[in-house]
């Protein structure tokens, strides 16, 4: 009796809950795989972009390369998803030589499979990683920079522990934006993975075909899911930094305490 | 002219105060300053281009730098006026700028050499470099601080280095305190005990103790004085203080305008000089008795 009650109240409850399970699952994996790629491609990138010091890296030659590799990272954030979609489709299908490549290696196309929107999502969501990264190593002083390489500190010490540890606001921002860009992915997941169900069906797509199926109380539940998701992760971001994070790009190191006014005036 | 007056023996008792502790450092930095046979360090450079502007009434903006000298002594002065390269002739020296044409030899060992297409990187030249301002880095302690460039060294090697230089610096009680929490004297005398820490063959102070007060700036030279006595480090210091120059007992490079205008002991170097020195110098040095040059001894 009771255990039919129980059953009854759930199964009463649960069609409540219309949110494509498999697709959230999917949507949190893919966001976090991808921001773990980007962060290890977007460190020495952001590193090599802004802290190169060495006698001829300010060349003319040096300049040139460093601002063509800058335009084609920041590509993606002013390009229409779908374009890179279609590039990323068309080269990661069967029929291309990278495309047969990967085949030969991995046994399929990366086209419509989940490792091709990982490499989609990192792609799109580049900017997103770098930007913050190359605000917060500019910040760092020269001087320290100089210090650490007379003493005796390659570049990726000084970049690991020096740069690192002073940009780690920047870090943190660069992480927060990759993953919440990346759920909220549309274009490029579409256009590259289709909508497999498992496979590179993401909450997004999910929720258009919910809309598409007339189907708005599922739709609404998503929709809710990803704003209150994103909400989230921002709140608790600003609530670990009150400077906030995407604003304050330009982060300087600021002491856990500050220092009273007339200390200030004594060290001048 | 009233003003000059009444100024006058302030400065003076200052002076002559600061000239006790002074003297004292000059015969005792005399009797060290051995002359060595071989140079110590030997320089021929070239820096910057010598621009000719159309109109032929401006000063080319870019200073041009062209010096050759060796060193042979232990302690060796850089003196010369604002703007007449010192700081970009240490930088070069550190690998910090990369000169048009030359060569630097430190013990034996090319730094750079521009023909043979040398360029060791600043850390792998054993040369410590201390700045006017100290680049402490912020988010670590002293203790890290001074420890930074002893990467790969033995732990107990590390920490004995790091003892070692804390005591000569009077830095004990201050191990655990951050760079953003120290005095200006105190993060001067942390940026001077990191340069040390990986016991370089040459030491570079740029003005180091420009910013402190007087006894603080006798009990740091003092503590580094004591500290060098041990090593064979060759030090060159940026000075244009011409008291602290008599005193130190240090061969003297006379830099003027991007080159080597003189070089030797203080009295021969900055008494011909005299006139034009008083004249960039100003007034705080007309009060110096040691410049008048019959006090050279």
């Amino acid at each position: 009796m009771l255990g039919h009650g129980v059953g009854l109240a759930l199964g009463a409850w649960l069609p409540l809950w219309q949110v494509d399970t498999q697709a959230l699952w999917l949507t949190l994996r893919l966001a976090a795989i991808t921001t773990m790629i980007l962060l290890l491609i977007a460190v020495p990138l952001a590193g090599w972009l802004t802290l190169e010091r060495r006698p001829g890296a300010n060349s003319p030659g040096g300049r040139r390369l460093r601002s063509l590799v800058e335009t084609v990272a920041m590509l993606p954030l002013v390009l229409p998803p779908t374009v890179l979609g279609f590039y990323l489709l068309v080269l990661l299908g069967p029929h291309t030589g990278v495309g047969r490549v990967l085949t030969g290696l991995i046994g399929h196309p990366l086209a419509f499979s989940f490792g091709g929107l990982v490499v989609g999502s990192v792609l799109y969501s580049l900017p997103f990683a770098l930007q913050p990264l190359t605000a917060g190593f500019a910040q760092v002083r020269p001087e320290l920079l100089e210090a650490s390489a007379l003493l005796g500190a390659g570049r990726l010490r000084t970049l690991y522990a020096v740069v690192l540890p002073l940009a780690r606001r920047s870090l943190l921002a660069a992480a927060v934006l990759s993953f919440t860009h990346t759920i909220g992915e549309f274009g490029v997941v579409l256009m590259l993975g289709g909508d497999i169900p498992g496979r590179t069906r993401t909450l997004s797509i999910a929720l258009l075909d919910q809309v598409q199926d007339a189907n708005y109380t599922a739709a609404n539940q998503t929709a809710l899911l990803l704003l209150a998701g994103s909400a989230l992760v921002l709140m608790v971001v600003y609530w670990g930094n009150p400077r906030g994070v995407v604003n304050q790009w330009q982060n300087r190191w600021t002491p856990r305490k500050t220092t009273s006014p007339d200390r200030e005036a004594r060290l001048g | 002219m009233a003003e000059q007056v009444s100024a006058g023996p302030a400065s003076h008792e200052a002076l002559t105060e600061e000239e006790h502790a002074a003297m004292d450092r000059a015969s005792a930095g005399i009797s060290r300053n051995h002359r060595h046979e071989t140079p110590l360090l030997s320089v021929q450079l070239t820096y910057g281009v010598p621009r000719t502007d159309v109109y032929g009434e401006c000063d080319p903006e870019e200073l041009h730098l062209q010096v050759e000298f060796t060193l042979t002594q232990r302690r060796n002065v850089l003196f010369g006026p604002s703007g007449s390269g010192k700081t970009t002739l240490l930088r070069l020296l550190a690998g910090l700028l990369q000169p048009a044409s030359g060569s630097i030899v430190l013990g034996g060992l090319t730094l750079t050499g521009t023909a043979a297409g040398v360029a060791l990187p600043p850390g792998r030249r054993s040369i410590g470099y201390v700045t006017q301002e100290p680049a402490l880095f912020p988010h670590l302690s002293v203790e890290a601080n001074i420890a930074f460039g002893l990467h790969g060294l033995p732990r107990s090697v590390r920490r004995a280095r790091v003892s070692g230089l804390l005591e000569t610096f009077a830095l004990e009680s201050l191990a655990c305190r951050m760079p953003l929490r120290l005095s200006g004297g105190e993060r001067q005398r942390v940026a001077l005990a990191r340069a040390l820490a990986p016991e370089p063959a040459l030491l570079l102070l740029d003005e180091p103790f420009t910013g402190l007060d007087v006894p603080l700036r006798e009990r740091t030279t003092l503590a580094l004085e004591r500290y060098l006595e041990a090593r064979d480090t060759l030090v060159l210091a940026v000075s244009h203080d011409v008291a602290e120059v008599y005193a130190s007992g240090a061969e003297v490079l006379l830099l003027e305008a991007g080159r080597i205008a003189a070089q030797g002991p203080a009295h021969q170097v900055l008494a011909p000089h005299r006139e034009r020195l008083l004249r960039q110098l100003g007034a705080a040095a007309l009060a110096d008795p040691r410049l008048s040059g019959s006090g050279g001894g």
